[in-house]
């Protein structure tokens, strides 16, 4: 339901984590922007994020959306980089019920979902416990 | 800018209604607000909808819904602001009468939900979230939701008892309306005991999807007599904010910052503070949706929002009445009509047309409609003229 195209264009930020840090004020956004809402700096260089952080909130699905109903249920949860940046992504392999707020986590590649049987293969980043 | 009252609404029985389509759970509504209002035409029209195109397949709403209301030439305008999209069609009616360029406009909102199964009416309403970097990775709204519960919950010990207290709460006021699509009394046992959506969310902390609609007629005050014999209502603010697109990106993920900015915009330009209203319409989506709006809005102090079901402040014979209507939990949410349908109860509150749900020397009342998990808010203030 992506698209190839949106699947490729993507591949940056899900298959090598890149981030924008603004050469005006420092601030990482992820994903890049083209405009920095701290300072309005236009200009960004590439940065990796950082592969380490703590969990500052969660969830477990238990109703998934399309793609994700074989996996039910799983823990979904923001994560607080230690650069700071906040992302969303699942936290994989873990007993969704022992999860806790503050738990280390760090950052694995892994396969998210796929478009069906003989559609693309949608990979990115899911979290740990590190 | 004119002052400017809504002098008619209407809406339907809210349900899952499989033998009405779209446009006619619209043109419904929409008859019913200017039969109310007593007007002979409509100069400009706007209809709130979220996703004609993911729900019913068809977009172009402005003209074909203009076209169904028989009133062809009139311009008619579809916005989309997520589930706020009923609340930006009442505001951008109010800016066409304020400003001058109309004197009778419109303002409406429809979602025809049941048409499509649960799997895509659940992915229709994700695209309310970011695609790219929250639905990506398997979140759902009442994911998202149960992620702004659980800091909620931890910061300010929130309980899942007070969660379930604003379910039955608004059920309890939904069993006094007719229109309400689930109209039972339900316990805070039955809602804590209702299966897990997303922890910690519960089935029945969660809205309905609802097909349904809601419009009203919107006019400049002092022309109100030309118009109408009913006594109008004043809209006394109209606010609208935005905020992060993704919840991860917020500063804090248990508030809602773009209710918080819009009040305080609506407060300044009414001349008025919380404690002045009588009772609030608020976007229940989720019960820990209403206990973060009722503190945005400044009608209890941050952290104090889940107390507010439990101890009886907020029910319909408390201090400060919110979802007198049954809210979006049991009235139902079809989501680009919710925002116009707090019109609807807040209007028919303040004529003193409410029945048994009435809330008694209502003068000032306020309605909050947001989008997403608050990317953008709506908030308007409502004044009773005698
Ligand atoms: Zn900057």
């Amino acid at each position: 339901m992506i698209g190839s195209p949106r699947s490729w264009r993507e591949k940056p930020q899900r298959y090598r984590y890149e981030a924008g840090k603004c050469s005006g004020c420092s601030k990482i956004f992820f994903p890049p922007r083209l405009v920095c809402d701290a300072c309005g700096s236009k200009t960004f260089e590439t940065q990796v994020l950082a592969q380490t952080g703590v969990v500052e909130t969660f969830t477990i699905i238990e109703v998934a959306p399309s793609g994700f109903t074989d996996e039910a249920p799983y823990a979904v949860g923001i994560i607080k980089l230690d650069d700071g940046v906040k992302v969303t992504a699942q936290i994989a392999d873990c007993k969704p019920e022992e999860l806790k707020l503050g738990d280390k986590v760090r950052l694995e590649f892994r396969k998210v979902t796929e478009d069906g049987a003989s559609g693309i293969l949608h990979y990115g980043y899911k979290f740990v416990l590190a | 800018m004119r002052d400017v009252a809504v002098i008619g609404v209407g809406m339907n029985k809210w349900g899952e209604l499989w033998n009405d389509s779209h446009r006619t759970i619209w043109t419904d509504a929409a008859l019913k607000a200017i039969e109310d209002a007593g007007v002979d035409r409509v100069d400009s029209m706007y209809v709130g909808c979220m996703s004609g195109g993911l729900f019913v397949g068809q977009e172009h709403l402005g003209a074909m819904l203009a076209d169904q209301l028989g009133m062809g030439p009139i311009p008619g305008t579809r916005v989309e602001s997520a589930c706020a999209s009923g609340g930006l069609a009442f505001r951008l009616a109010y800016m066409e009468v304020a400003s001058g360029m109309s004197d009778i406009v419109l303002a409406s909102g429809v979602e025809k939900m049941t048409d499509v199964d649960g799997a895509a009416a659940t992915y229709a309403l994700s695209t309310a979230a970011d695609q790219e970097y929250e639905c990506f990775h398997g979140i759902t709204f009442p994911g998202l939701y149960a992620m702004m519960a659980r800091v909620h919950m931890s910061r300010y010990g929130t309980t899942q008892k007070q969660l379930a207290e604003v379910a039955a709460k608004n059920h309890a006021n939904g069993s006094l309306n007719p229109n309400a699509q689930f109209p039972m009394k339900v316990t805070a046992e039955q809602v804590m005991n209702s299966p897990a959506v997303a922890d910690p969310l519960r089935l029945l902390d969660c809205s309905p999807i609802t097909d349904g609609a809601a419009a009203a007629i919107l006019v400049p005050l002092d022309k109100v007599k030309e118009f109408t014999k009913n006594t109008p209502v004043r809209i006394a603010a109209s606010a609208h904010a935005t905020d992060t697109m993704a919840l991860h990106d917020r500063g804090d993920i248990a508030a809602i910052e773009s209710t918080a900015r819009a009040a305080e915009k609506a407060y300044a330009q009414a001349g008025i503070g919380p404690k002045d209203l009588s009772f609030c319409e608020v976007h229940d989506c989720f019960t820990i949706s209403e206990i973060m709006a009722i503190e945005a809005l400044g009608l209890v102090e941050k952290g104090q929002g889940g107390a507010a079901a439990e101890s009886g402040l907020t029910a319909l014979s408390g201090k400060m009445p919110v979802n007198p209507s049954g809210g979006l939990k049991s009235k139902g949410h079809p989501v680009g009509a919710t925002g116009v349908a707090q019109v609807y109860e807040i209007v028919n509150q303040l004529r003193g047309n409410s029945d048994k749900r009435q809330i008694k020397d209502a003068h000032w009342a306020l309605a909050q409609n947001m989008g997403g998990t608050g990317a953008s808010s709506l908030v308007h203030i409502f004044e009773r003229l005698s």
